[in-house]
């Protein structure tokens, strides 16, 4: 039998592929795979039905509600300030980030501003929020490759930064520190050496990681070519943050609509990755928490003096209209559409959560990956259950 | 209400060039689809498409008008809660007591929001283009006959679970889509959780204690008529700062 050349070979394997992500006739002879509703790779309680030929996926329909608390509903019959206790449990990972965007579009409806120092600060937490979030990805990452030792790193470094939160706003992982108008204390003394240090940790920390994950050749043969999304692609399914950054699309809210934060008055960088795989998603991720520790270290020296609180009456009433702000979060964009009545609950909240669009692509991602794959896709999209389920 | 972008044209008359080019371009491609537009200079833009032509909307964005990134889409239920508002009007009524304000009677017209409409349904989706930096709201009505309006599928595919979400929620359909099943609520749930006249049950067992089940201290004597939070020198008209 004469070997056919390695050109004709690989266009057999890549129609073979194609195949598998098409044909749906096969599916009578697959076999159903359930992964979840209770699987540790899934952060929560995500289910996913996977249709498999052989070990290449042909269909995977994640099946959500299993956490969903109706916070739109709920939001209706609160007032505003109530409110942000609500959204705090949204992404619990990175709570404070979740109140922002609300209060801003409060702001923005009723015509206020915070004062530069409650920017400023906010924009610290802000950041703090995000680097607790994306540590526990960047060790747990490794647990979905049967690496266990990164996972614990993760857990012991982020406590330094959740210790400074909790010391700034009295709650470890619900600060529900931001108000209409300001914030709802100024910070503490000796906070900003103190958490000065806890950055220096965070430091180390990362280059840990580079070490321990990136430079980790399984880790590379694990993620790399695996789970691509093209930037059209991510765009059309609405995905954001690391993960669309990662697919080489340079936009961050954080750069170009700041309007409420401080980002414009500090020296950073926008991180991107062209080749939008599993490997880029996380080496997008690393980069930007060493940014989050730049971010956070020039704010620290420069927090302007002056009030944290706007004049703001004592019962708020949001007037009539409609705003939607959005802001980079830490899993991606979210942002609040509220319509007001001008009452004091309001009308309709609709909550654009990142890690809904972001899981959204799943069905078409998955779709021709093998099963080990699975996790590591799943894992490097980063999800937060009650991200998705709300 | 849409006239409530005059507060900050008084103040500095803002010049949106971008956002007014934008809406121009759109009036001219569209033309008598577009049926309501709102622009608030130096913050956001929303246009009303005619229920028509909501599904044909997302090709022209997406081609003709560089808007790539889809962001959420969702539905608005434009009548006034029987149930969630009428809860929470005891706390309401105090208040507009304490301030002197006359008590008005709820009335059930439909609300409107920021470009117009007249049906009790409005579909919302926001888009974001890349190359302006500028987002997008777009708006249509529901007919109230059918409560259905095209799909956004073909050409946003993450508009998918969003139109499921909505579908399920408020009990409306998207022609075209190609599985409109429950997304997050169990198959055999009955109604349309998000619709105004959904009651949120657990409201109606246990009403909402909030700030009128503050007891009084000990010390007071006389019976308070109104809770010490709520006087009258508190109203909006006088605003003070916020305790810290």
């Amino acid at each position: 039998m004469t070997a056919i050349s390695d050109r004709r070979q690989l266009a057999y394997i890549a129609a073979q592929a194609a195949d598998a992500r098409v044909n749906v006739e096969l599916e009578a002879e697959g076999m159903t795979l359930n992964i979840g509703p209770q699987h540790p790779a899934t952060h929560g309680t995500l289910r996913i039905v996977a249709r498999l030929d052989g070990e290449q996926v042909v269909e995977a329909n994640p099946v959500m509600g299993y956490m969903h608390r109706g916070y739109e509903k709920l939001a209706e019959v609160r007032t505003y300030p109530q409110v942000t206790a609500l959204i705090n449990r949204i992404d619990w990972l990175g709570s404070f980030a979740n109140e922002v965007p609300f209060i801003l579009a409060c702001e923005q409806l009723m015509g206020i501003e915070a004062p530069p120092r409650a920017q400023h600060i906010r924009t610290i937490l802000f950041e703090m929020a995000r680097i607790a979030n994306i540590t526990l990805f960047l060790g747990d990452m490794g647990v979905q490759l049967g690496a266990v030792t990164p996972i614990f790193y993760a857990f012991r470094d982020r406590e330094h930064i959740l210790n400074q939160i909790e010391s700034a706003t009295g709650g470890r992982f619900h600060p529900n520190f931001d108000r209409i108008g300001g914030l709802k204390d100024d910070l503490p003394a000796g906070w900003i050496e103190e958490t000065k240090r806890s950055l220096r940790e965070i430091h180390k920390f990362c280059d840990q990681m580079d070490d321990l994950i990136i430079g980790n050749e399984i880790f590379q043969a694990r993620t790399r070519n695996i789970g691509v999304i093209p930037p059209d692609v991510a765009l059309s399914y609405g995905l954001s943050g690391p993960n669309l950054r990662a697919s080489g699309v340079d936009w961050d809210l954080r750069r170009d609509s700041p309007a409420g934060l401080a980002y414009d008055q500090v020296d950073w960088r926008v991180w991107t990755h062209p080749d939008g795989d599993s490997f880029a998603r996380y080496w997008v991720r690393l980069q930007e928490t060493r940014e989050s520790c730049k971010i956070v270290e020039q704010l620290l020296d420069s927090i302007p003096a002056g009030p944290i609180m706007a004049k703001v009456p004592r019962i708020i009433k949001v007037p009539e209209g409609e705003a939607f702000v959005e802001t980079e979060n830490p899993l991606g964009v979210m942002g609040y559409y509220v319509v007001s009545q001008g009452g004091l609950e309001p009308f309709r909240v609709k909550i654009r959560s990142a890690s809904f669009s972001n899981m959204s692509i799943s069905p078409w991602l998955l779709k021709g990956a093998y099963v080990p794959d699975v996790i590591t896709i799943l894992a490097s999209l980063y999800f937060i259950l009650g991200d998705i389920d709300r | 209400m849409a006239d409530s972008s005059d507060e900050t044209t008084t103040e500095e008359p803002v010049v949106d060039e971008a956002r007014s080019a934008l809406l121009e371009a759109i009036a001219a491609d569209l033309g008598h689809d577009l049926v309501g537009s709102h622009l608030l200079p130096g913050k956001d833009l929303w246009i009303r498409v005619s229920s028509e032509s909501w599904g044909a909307t997302a090709e022209y964005l997406q081609n003709h008008q560089q808007f790539r990134f889809f962001n959420f889409l969702s539905v608005i239920d434009w009548l006034p809660s029987p149930y969630g508002r009428s809860n929470d009007s005891a706390v309401e009524v105090s208040l507009a007591q304490a301030a002197g304000e006359s008590i008005e009677e709820a009335d059930q017209t439909l609300g409107t929001g920021y470009g117009g409409g007249s049906t009790r349904f409005q579909v919302l989706a926001r888009v974001h283009s890349l190359t302006t930096n500028l987002g997008l709201t777009v708006k249509a009505d529901f007919p109230e006959d059918t409560l259905s309006v095209g799909t956004w599928v073909k050409e946003y595919p993450g508009a998918n679970w969003h139109e499921r979400e909505a579908a399920e929620m408020f009990g409306v359909h998207f022609a075209g889509h190609p599985g409109l099943t429950a997304l997050y609520l169990p198959s055999a749930f009955e109604g349309h959780p998000l619709r105004k006249d959904f009651p949120l049950l657990s409201r109606i067992v246990k009403p909402w204690p909030g700030i009128v089940d503050v007891e009084p201290m000990p010390e007071a004597v006389e019976p308070p008529t109104a809770e010490p939070k709520l006087s009258p020198s508190a109203s909006t008209e006088n605003p003070q700062d916020v305790p810290s």
